[in-house]
């Protein structure tokens, strides 16, 4: 029995169509490039060009870097909107194409349905940033040294505990997308017009990116579904520092569950004519 | 209970109580139509009864309120008004149970066109809780043979044509036994080759003791298959009953042809003859019990010279389009 046996069937077979479609295939290519296309222009460049993001320098001390730099790049923009056309094709993509009605009457409960596709779509956040981060720290090895690394706080700390510190990055990045997704998910199930759920999903992280990006609106800031998402530079003190990663965790479940709700709520009475 | 493999014709429905398929008590749907405009009725105050056993051909122009109703049995739409028994268990409540048990063609088939065939099956068996996936592989694979598409089982649903796409629908259908299965309009698509070996799978499943709703706009469809039939008009149930009810409600009609059609209609009527009508050298009665050679001996008696006599056997189609205002074949 292999690893994957363990999952539910109906869980696993919604994997392989959602990691089997070219359109998801191909963003996870577009992320998956990114570190590469960041490691090999450090490389490339001459040493006083280096500067840019605060980690942008520290790769050449230690390849990890590349990893942090990349999920950095691609958590404005490439990450959301791939997270939104997962998210937003869950259930609108099967009332467009009519199998909705197929799944329901097999029959599958609905909320059942709801919770596997959720499933589904937090995978596919973890997955996506992983292989950014995965790919990163691949790319970033082989082409830099793996030295010591000087964190925000000053202190220096060797590979084993920068690779550590980039893993828990990657699964707090994880976290704030299942929460996108969550939002992804409960607009799917308003409208039977896949296309449109994805781009509501994405703009509403991205007008969610530019309220936050507005000084004078600081009062609703800490609501915002993406205030939280940069919160992580807090894992690269000494020591770590919680605090606003915990408040970032906060939100992100709070969104989860105000969000998976009403998809539900929406959802469970909802008549299926497509 | 048990069943005995009996040909369609002779099945009686039962009368007893729970011995229904299908049930629905006052049945209504009202879609909401906007926030200025009242709803339509789309389906109103449905009495449908498919005794177990039967194959049930629920006919019915297209908009007559068809597939709103079937949608309602199977709990993908909640009714406005009435309640559904399904197999005996109340829907939407018990679907979860009803459902395994349940095999069903809504509205045209629906697959992913990236999939193959034989994937598209897969998945849905994979969201079936109740299905053993040790067996999946060689229940996917029967399901396939029997509509026929063995050959195609690898090819992608988006290269498959439209009858190809019909028969998959049917055979996801059959990916289990059922006990109850509810095809609309199985026959969609599909050339006359197709719709004859849907027809024989249809029959062949019901001798096995499958209860079958069909849904229909034709009639030619059904007639040689269905025990029962129901009719749908404008969102009412209009008729239903066994088939040999429908045609005895069809009564025959005597034609005579000559030149004198007063007189003719007028010896008609001394025998008791009803509903005689007179068009242009032409008297059409309704037979009633009469016996027709006594008529055409009292006409000829009557000097009445009689050119043509014959006597037109109930006929279907008349009966349906008398019950709907309107031909099945509309959509051409």
């Amino acid at each position: 029995m292999s690893a994957a046996d363990l999952l539910p069937r109906f869980w696993r077979s919604e994997l392989r169509l959602v990691f089997g479609r070219l359109r998801n295939l191909a963003a996870l290519g577009v992320l998956g490039a990114v570190p590469v296309l960041i490691a090999v222009a450090v490389r490339l460049s001459r040493p006083e060009d280096a500067q840019g993001p605060a980690f942008l320098s520290s790769i050449t001390d230690n390849g990890l870097f590349v990893s942090l730099t990349a999920m950095t790049a691609v958590l404005p923009l490439f990450l959301p909107l791939a997270v939104a056309v997962v998210s937003g094709d869950a259930i609108a993509g099967e009332s467009d194409l009519g199998t909705l009605r197929y799944l329901l009457t097999v029959p599958v409960r609905r909320t059942r349905l709801l919770v596997v596709k959720y499933a589904t779509v937090v995978t596919f956040c973890f997955a996506a940033t992983l292989l950014v981060g995965l790919v990163g720290a691949a790319v970033g090895l082989a082409l830099f040294r793996a030295g010591r690394v000087t964190l925000l706080s000053g202190t220096t700390i060797g590979t084993p505990a920068a690779a550590l510190r980039i893993l828990l990055i990657g699964l707090y990045i994880g976290v704030c997308m299942a929460a996108l997704g969550a939002v992804g998910l409960f607009v799917s199930t308003l409208t039977r017009y896949p296309v449109a759920a994805m781009a509501a999903t994405a703009m509403l992280a991205v007008t969610s990116e530019v309220l936050d990006a507005v000084p004078q609106l600081h009062a609703i800031h800490p609501y915002l579904l993406s205030h939280w998402w940069l919160a992580y530079g807090d894992l690269l003190r000494d020591p770590m520092s919680f605090l606003s990663v915990g408040q970032g965790l906060v939100s992100a479940a709070a969104y989860i569950a105000v969000f998976g709700t009403l998809a539900w709520a929406r959802f469970g009475g909802r008549d299926i004519s497509g | 209970m048990t069943r005995t493999a009996a040909a369609p014709d002779v099945r009686r429905p039962s009368t007893a109580d729970g011995d229904e398929a299908v049930r629905t008590s006052g049945l209504s749907k009202r879609f909401r139509s906007g926030p200025f405009r009242a709803g339509q009725l789309a389906v109103d105050g449905l009495d449908l009864v498919v005794p177990r056993g039967s194959v049930y051909g629920f006919l019915g122009p297209n908009g007559s309120g068809k597939t709103t109703t079937i949608r309602m049995l199977l709990g993908l739409i909640s009714p406005t008004a009435g309640g559904v028994t399904l197999l005996g268990r109340p829907i939407p409540r018990d679907a979860a149970a009803v459902l395994p048990r349940v095999g069903a063609l809504v509205e045209g088939p629906a697959f992913h066109p990236q999939l193959s065939g034989w994937r598209n099956l897969a998945r849905l068996d994979a969201a079936d809780r109740s299905a053993d996936p040790r067996t999946t592989a060689a229940r996917i694979g029967a399901a396939l043979e029997r509509v026929g598409l063995t050959a195609a089982a690898g090819k992608r649903y988006r290269a498959y044509s439209l009858g190809m796409r019909q028969r998959l629908g049917i055979a996801a259908t059959l990916l289990r036994p059922r006990e109850l299965l509810v095809l609309d309009e199985p026959t969609n698509g599909l050339d006359p080759q197709g719709t004859r070996e849907v027809r024989s799978l249809v029959a062949s499943l019901a001798r096995d003791g499958t209860t079958v709703l069909l849904s229909s706009h034709l009639l030619s469809e059904v007639d040689q298959i269905c025990t029962h039939v129901g009719v749908m008009n404008a969102g009412r149930l209009v008729s239903q009953g066994t088939l040999t009810e429908l045609r005895a409600a069809a009564a025959p009609r005597v034609h005579v042809r000559t030149t004198a059609p007063g007189e003719a209609a007028a010896v008609l009527r001394r025998a008791g003859v009803t509903a005689v009508t007179v068009h242009s050298g032409e008297v059409v009665a309704d037979l009633g019990g009469h016996a027709p050679e006594a008529l055409l001996r009292g006409l000829v008696l009557a000097d009445v010279p009689v050119r043509e006599f014959r006597v037109d056997a109930a006929d279907l189609e008349d009966v349906f389009v008398g019950l709907t205002g309107e031909g099945f074949d509309v959509s051409g």
